[in-house]
């Protein structure tokens, strides 16, 4: 006897749970294809330099004012908190260290990217969902265009590389606001709070924080182009591919953000 | 067969379903070099499926499109761009790019292709929107400062810019008050006689449709129906297109609605 879930009904579930795994199976498969063919165009001419040029400022100059606020409030509570907490046994002059490693490992670019995911993920989203209910996609086909290597390709490629720079503005003005409460608030000095800082300092850091910006900036963009790629059904439908895409991007930047500090850091 | 009696576009038994729905359910339909044809038919009957499928934008389940007798389906993807890169096409809401302006909207192609410098290419646009009655200032504008009538305008000016041998026109006087339908007819017969080119266009618009078309075919439940000329429309004997193309509420395609 076939045992099914229509005849066995506290099976249900299974069933609602193995359409809900092959459904995510499917998305991850298509996103993943969606990337792999948005890259192939890196090396595939002709290419579309000032569209790139132009994502790259709209990811690394134009998103400068809010990522840079967010890096310098944050390292400012960083050092706040930090000192606050340290002081109750004695360990005061860690502040530095905390900030410093704090915002280069793990804030700067976790921070920056949650900021870039809701400012260009949704743009992404939103412009290429546009273009695509109303038909300006199947436009550019006709006129002899990939969409793929016109839309996404530029996007992409601009994520992947304007992020590292930001991110490396948000870690100095981070360590900065560290800096400004640690001197002007707190009573350090302002030598002794810089040797602090660069004396626990290592490439390492560094990179380790770059590394994810990069990953971070080539999810926002994958994502952002994916759900406006595939919006379906008018205004509505462009309006949940860019909450999609927001969601979806900030999501896996903090899974990614796990494995990758497990990568660098894990011993 | 002669050179001559190569129809340009040959479709036979294109079938398209979309889950359940069949949309097309094996169209057959000729149309010769230079002619004008008018595709017909009520919403949802298949006529923007039918173009689309000709031009690659959706795939079909079944059957065969030939162009200038070779068959699309089976062609490389390179092929199938080269026989893209002939043909032209005009969207019902003009699908212009509104992150550009109208020259570089016009010209897109040409850029595209490196067929033409940028500098040229506002010359040329200019050129091109002055055959569409448009003034070269135009070109600086962005797309959503136009209104319908300009931008469907505009839109025909990046269809015809390229010189394609093959023009597709998606209701082009749709949201059109029926002064700028019959202008914008005019110039799409205008345009098209001067390139020489083969067009399908498709449309609800009867006036429209004896206006700009030599010959005219009716698709009904995912078929062709009835094909012949233009100017015979309302009084074809065939009761489907007559009653589509007097617009009356009563006959067969109401009945069956009914049932």
């Amino acid at each position: 006897m076939t045992l099914s879930p229509t005849a066995f009904p506290p099976l249900a579930w299974v069933a609602a749970l193995g359409r809900a795994t092959l459904a995510l199976c499917r998305t991850a498969g298509a996103v993943v294809l969606f990337a792999l063919e948005g890259l192939s165009h890196v090396v595939r001419p002709p290419f579309h330099f000032r569209l790139f040029l132009r994502a790259f400022l709209e990811v690394g100059y134009f998103s400068l004012p809010v990522v840079g606020l967010t890096a310098v409030f944050t390292g400012m509570v960083l050092a706040l908190q930090s000192f606050s907490g340290f002081s109750r046994f004695g360990a005061e002059g860690a502040v530095a260290n905390v900030v410093v490693l704090s915002i280069t490992r793990e804030l700067g670019p976790v921070l920056a990217a949650l900021m870039v995911s809701g400012r260009i993920g949704a743009a992404f989203a939103a412009e290429i969902g546009t273009m695509r209910v109303t038909d300006q996609i199947d436009a550019l086909t006709t006129l002899s265009t990939d969409p793929m290597k016109y839309l996404v390709t530029p996007r992409l490629l601009a994520g992947l590389l304007a992020m590292p720079l930001l991110v490396l503005v948000a870690d100095v003005l981070g360590v900065m606001g560290g800096y400004l409460i640690g001197t002007l608030k707190l009573g350090f000095g302002s030598a002794t709070y810089l040797k602090s800082t660069l004396d626990v300092l290592q490439v390492m850091d560094v990179v380790s924080g770059l590394v994810k910006a990069a990953v971070f900036g080539f999810v926002v963009a994958l994502m952002g182009t994916w759900c406006g790629y595939n919006s379906r059904g008018g205004a509505q439908g462009v309006g949940a591919a860019t909450t999609t895409a927001v969601v979806a991007s900030s999501i896996l930047i903090l899974a990614l953000d796990y494995v990758l500090t497990e990568a660098f850091f894990a011993r | 067969m002669s050179g001559s009696d190569v129809p340009k576009i040959r479709l036979r038994g294109l079938r398209k379903a979309f889950g359940p729905k069949q949309v097309l359910d094996g169209v057959d339909l000729d149309v010769m070099p230079g002619h004008s044809m008018v595709i017909l038919g009520g919403s949802g009957s298949g006529k923007s499926v039918t173009i689309k499928c000709i031009l690659g934008l959706i795939p079909a389940d079944a059957g065969t499109i030939e162009i200038d007798g070779r068959d699309v389906l089976a062609m490389s993807a390179r092929e199938r761009e080269a026989v893209l890169d002939r043909t032209g096409m005009l969207f019902q809401n003009g699908a212009l790019f509104d992150s550009l302006p109208v020259w570089e909207n016009v010209c897109f192609k040409l850029l595209a292709q490196k067929r033409i410098t940028r500098t040229r290419a506002r010359d040329k646009a200019a050129e091109v929107l002055a055959n569409v009655g448009l003034d070269a200032s135009v070109g600086d504008l962005s797309p959503s400062e136009l209104s319908g009538g300009m931008q469907k305008r505009v839109a025909l000016a990046r269809a015809i810019a390229s010189e394609p041998d093959i023009i597709f026109f998606d209701e082009p006087t749709t949201g059109l008050d029926p002064i700028m339908g019959a202008v914008i007819d005019g110039l799409i017969v205008d345009c098209v006689r001067r390139l020489g080119a083969t067009a399908v266009t498709i449309t609800h618009d009867m006036a429209s449709a004896r206006r700009i078309g030599d010959q005219a075919s009716m698709i009904h439940k995912g078929r062709i129906v009835w094909t012949g000329p233009a100017a015979r429309l309302g009084e074809t004997g065939n009761a489907l297109v007559d009653q589509f193309a007097r617009g009356e509420r009563e006959g067969p395609i109401a009945m069956e609605l009914r049932r």
